[in-house]
């Protein structure tokens, strides 16, 4: 019983982290990949960290510090991509509405 | 059951992978290279389950906090670099 609800949750999150990375492959600009890598291998690898938790005796602490420290810095990191990339190779992206962070740049150099 | 998420896992990797080395823009790769650090922190984690051992999981840590470190050099590079 034990061994199947591990069992279970690692292949739960192992098909996260592969979900991941066919956004990563298929969609079609920088942000859509962004979204993809940054959310589904976050749950991917809470997942298969709650498994290890469950399974080693004494690692518990180092995997949940591990996960944590991925679900704290993983938005931050895509953060600092996608405004690096805003900034410097603008948006290719297809907009459904109006991009208002570009109007609020332009006036911040006009100002 | 951990062979087959490990399966998954390699598959996950090679598409991080491909995208890593195709591009194309400098921060399509960031971001791929980002996602394979992840997935070799899961890796480390489902190798530690299958041989119930701790050993490894310090590394998995720090290569958690190597990971964010060079996502955000590889985004300061890109906004410094300005093209």
């Amino acid at each position: 019983m034990r061994d199947l609800v591990i069992g279970v949750l690692a292949i739960a999150g192992a098909s996260f982290v592969l979900l991941a990375g066919a956004g990563v492959v298929r969609f079609p600009d920088l942000y859509a990949r962004m979204h993809a890598a940054t959310k589904a291998t976050t749950i991917g690898i809470a997942l298969i960290g709650i498994a290890g938790a469950v399974t080693i005796d004494h690692g518990a602490a180092k995997i949940l510090l591990a996960t944590a420290i991925i679900f704290v810095t993983a938005p931050s990191a895509a953060h600092f991509i996608g405004r690096a990339a805003y900034r410097v190779e603008g948006v290719t992206a297809r907009l459904d509405a109006h991009d208002d962070l570009h109007d609020l740049t332009q006036s911040e150099r006009d100002d | 059951m951990i062979a087959v998420a490990f399966v998954l896992l390699a598959l996950g990797g090679a598409c991080f992978l491909a995208r890593a080395i195709g591009g194309p823009s400098l921060a399509d790769r960031v971001v791929a290279v980002d996602g394979l650090v992840v997935t070799i922190v899961a890796a480390i984690v489902l190798h530690s389950i299958r041989h119930d051992t701790d050993r490894f999981l310090d590394v998995a840590v720090v290569v958690a906090f190597i990971g964010f470190v060079g996502t955000t050099a590889g985004a300061r590079f890109i906004e410094r670099r300005g093209a």
